[in-house]
């Protein structure tokens, strides 16, 4: 298989040669010459959907090819992750990744991690937040920490699957705060949407997602956000403190989505796609696009992307074993 | 407020209109080609919805389905060929009344009350839905357990006639559905390394092969089936719907009333509300011995009934995210692809997407009347389209659809898989609906018990814990025993005649 990817990302640079001769300009172009394909290992309609789909439109008008957003669900997340490593690293097809990269092969899911791409740009990031039903019993951070401590393993939180992203924030915050995992019992659920439901419902006492999407709930008066768990607040929610500013705790973590490519991604490709996807990330549209849906702007260039992946996967790696979500 | 205008401005879009009008045009076609349904419809719509934005999609769904249910009653009254199951309980009687010479006059009662009928179903889909969404965000883990039990005992005892083979197609349905990753621990199960088997069996393109790759298969099985139309002019069809208005108002609202009724429950749909309603009818009219004989009073209550029931099916699906038939099974997968994840939260998050898919219904049944008289004009030609052109074109869409819900060949295995499996069970008699639902609620009911376990820390009585939790407890329990008796009176009944016989 890795033969075959070095065979083949080989032939797509002798096929770029004489486009190297002839070009018009001096600097060696790549341009498509055929559709595109953007892989998103989430579902239609969801978050990663939305922002992949924006990001599509948008290089599709800048590159004068059609761009292709493809879904490939299932297997949380596996199956789509592994659809763009796996792909001809010839710039034709590329994807929307996803935090996770950094979890699944700590899981022992796949083999796949975030140095199996090349990275190209992190476009987005949302912390987790820490809600709770608007009528409960603890209305400040402090007031829930002190109820955690005082009665562990009383509690329950929901906000993903089991091992998901938002149950390692739980985890991770638990952890800061000395206590262990199970100290707030974990609630697997379908995602964040159906969690808010039953937090408003009053089957779980937390929801540890990030803020944009308990949005609804808290604007419908059901539910409140009592902090993020992020460096600072986010101008989005300026009324919701940090976990620092309440507990003096400097635990952050975020979901974030970039662009990214096979491995080995030639030398002309990245360079026709960074400066695209950063005029994207900067037009006002996209800025109009991430507020309406409340989703944190954050922008990293290949380099510091890759940085970012490696000390996220890290960081998770800490968290999943010490909650023994981590095969060892 | 807000959301009602915005919706407005969803709804009067010009592509939106042209949507509604397209469908009804596919809506009509499809309902009036015996053989062919209304989940079939809707199944052959999803990879064209896939391309549209979600008011559109919806609105198509909506329309196609409202036309096709009124559709099938033009074979149904002139050939005797039901267009859908939903025509089959009249059937008889509508033919009966074309060989008296009164053609016409069933088919003006049945484009007539079939608007009413969906007018009706709309009402009851805008005042109920709101009020139940704002008391199902009340709902746990443990009312939503109750509440998949409930929407499965339905599927099985309520609607169907045979319970026992209703209840091999739910299990059938409730074991392809725990295929997949475990939702709680995230272990896969039945995968067999596969990864494509990872995220489970997808349900719209087993769907998609249960209602409409089966009904393939069998037209090819019973290739000469060509219908041949009688030739008879039909003439103005409104004459004498004043008289019948003024005379059977009663008839048409118990019609609606039970439709609606049927509709909102899992798993019985437009068919059986057609039955139960025309049932009904002749049991409390003054004349029942006319029944059967070309009496228009029993149509005027099961038309009323099948088309009312399909507004009143979006009530719990809507709302619970629970199918009120096998059309909104697959609606369901709809909403979930257009990012509006079925629930209370969904009148909270969009409102306006909603309001829009109630104008929409109340678009489609007023376009019925003027298209439905234009359809009855042009039945000639519909029923004239062979069955051997129709069939291969209706299995490339079924193709198409499995291929752009999956992106992958996965989906088009999946449904001929599902076509083959349906086909086999509805010729020995296993109706395919219950499997359905088995395959729609099995990730509910597991999900929904194993929370409510970690919730409770494994305390079974946690499930009558909470007070909307113990009534709907109370409620499917009494259900269960009123069905367990039932089916032993039936046994012993059948030993006792056995025995006589013997």
């Amino acid at each position: 298989m890795l033969r075959r990817r070095t065979l083949l990302a080989g032939s797509t640079g002798l096929l770029a040669a004489p486009a190297l001769v002839t070009g018009a300009s001096a600097q060696a172009q790549w341009s498509p010459n055929r559709p595109i394909t953007l892989v998103v290992p989430w579902g239609a309609g969801g978050g990663t959907d939305a922002t992949a789909r924006f990001v599509g439109a948008a290089l599709e008008k800048e590159l004068s090819q059609p761009v292709n957003v493809v879904n490939r669900t299932g297997g949380s997340g596996v199956v789509g992750h592994s659809a763009i490593a796996t792909a001809p690293a010839d710039g034709y097809t590329i994807g929307m990744i996803t935090v996770e990269i950094g979890m699944m092969h700590w899981q022992g899911l796949t083999e796949l991690k975030g140095t199996s791409y090349t990275p190209l740009a992190l476009m987005n990031s949302d912390p987790p937040g820490v809600q709770v039903k608007s009528d409960s019993p603890h209305q400040t951070l402090k007031a829930l920490a002190d109820a955690i401590k005082a009665n562990p393993g009383r509690m329950t939180a929901s906000g993903t699957g089991q091992g998901g992203i938002w149950h390692l924030a739980l985890a991770g915050w638990l952890q800061a705060m000395q206590l262990p995992p199970d100290a707030v019992r974990w609630v697997p659920s379908n995602g964040a949407a159906p969690a808010m439901q039953d937090l408003a419902a009053g089957g779980v006492d937390i929801v540890t997602c990030s803020v944009p999407e308990a949005r609804a709930m808290i604007e419908a008066n059901r539910a409140k956000s009592l902090a993020i768990m992020a460096p600072e607040r986010n101008p989005q929610f300026a009324n919701v403190p940090t976990l620092k500013e309440e507990l003096g705790i400097d635990y952050t973590l975020a979901a974030w989505r970039g662009i990214a490519g096979p491995r080995n991604l030639p030398q002309p490709v990245v360079a026709r796609y960074v400066p695209l996807l950063q005029k994207i990330w900067n037009s006002d549209d996209f800025k109009t696009f991430m507020n309406s849906r409340g989703f944190g702007m954050t922008w990293r260039d290949p380099a510091g992307f890759a940085s970012y992946m490696a000390e996220d996967d890290a960081k998770m790696g800490v968290v999943m074993k010490a909650v023994g979500l981590a095969k060892s | 407020m807000g959301a009602v205008g915005q919706a407005f401005g969803l709804i009067l879009d010009v592509n939106v209109l042209l949507t509604i009008l397209g469908s009804a045009i596919f809506g009509i076609l499809v309902g009036a080609i015996p053989g062919l349904t209304a989940t079939m419809a809707t199944a052959l719509l999803v990879p064209v919805t896939f391309f549209m934005p979600p008011v559109p999609a919806l609105a198509a769904i909506v329309t196609a389905t409202a036309m096709a249910i009124f559709a099938g009653d033009i074979p149904s009254t002139l050939l005797r060929m039901p267009g859908t199951p939903a025509s089959a309980a009249y059937t008889d009687e509508a033919f009966a009344m074309t060989r008296k010479g009164q053609a016409e006059l069933a088919l003006g009662v049945n484009v007539i009350y079939s608007a009413v009928g969906g007018l009706f179903g709309t009402v009851v889909l805008m005042v109920a839905a709101p009020v139940l969404a704002d008391l199902a965000l009340g709902f746990s883990s443990f009312e939503y357990f109750w509440l998949a039990c409930l929407g499965l005992t339905c599927g099985v005892f309520i609607a169907s006639l045979t319970p026992l083979a209703a209840m091999v197609s739910l299990l059938l349905g409730l074991l392809v559905a725990t295929v997949g990753f475990d939702a709680i621990s995230g272990y896969p199960r039945f995968t067999f390394g596969v990864t494509d088997l990872m995220s489970g069996v997808s349900f719209i393109p087993a769907m998609i092969g249960l209602f409409a790759v089966s009904e393939v298969l069998r037209g090819m099985a019973d290739p000469d089936n060509a219908a041949t139309m009688p030739q008879q002019r039909i003439g103005n069809i409104f004459k004498g719907l004043g008289a019948i208005t003024r005379r059977y108002w009663p008839n048409i609202l118990r019609g609606n009333a039970i439709g609606t009724v049927v509709g909102a429950l899992p798993g019985a749909g437009a068919d059986i509300a057609a039955w139960v309603a025309y049932a009904v009818s002749k049991k409390f009219s003054k004349e029942p011995e006319k029944f059967g004989t070309g009496h228009v009073e029993g149509i005027i209550d099961a038309t009323s009934a099948n088309n009312s029931s399909l507004g009143a099916a979006w009530i719990p699906a809507l709302v619970f995210g629970i199918p009120g038939d096998s059309i909104t099974a697959i609606v369901i997968g709809v909403l979930y692809m257009k990012g509006m994840n079925p629930g209370p939260t969904v009148f909270i998050q969009n409102p306006q997407l909603i309001y829009a898919v109630f104008m929409a219904f109340i678009v489609a049944n007023i376009l019925m009347v003027p298209l439905g008289l234009a359809a009855i004009r042009g039945a000639t030609y519909i029923l004239r389209v062979p069955r051997r052109v129709l069939l291969p074109i209706i299995l490339l869409f079924c193709m198409v659809g499995s291929f752009a819900i999956t992106s992958s060949v996965y989906g088009i295995i999946i449904m001929l898989a599902a076509g083959v499996v349906g086909w086999i069970m509805e010729e020995n008699g296993i109706p395919v609906a219950p499997a359905i639902l088995g395959l729609v609620l099995g990730e509910l009911l597991e999900q929904t018990f194993m929370t409510s376990m970690i919730k409770a820390e494994g305390n079974l009585l946690a499930f009558f814990d909470r007070p909307l939790s113990v009534v709907l407890g109370v409620l499917t329990i009494l259900v269960w025993l009123f069905a367990g008796l039932n089916a032993i009176r039936t046994l012993i009944r059948s030993r006792k005649e056995a025995a006589a016989a013997g």
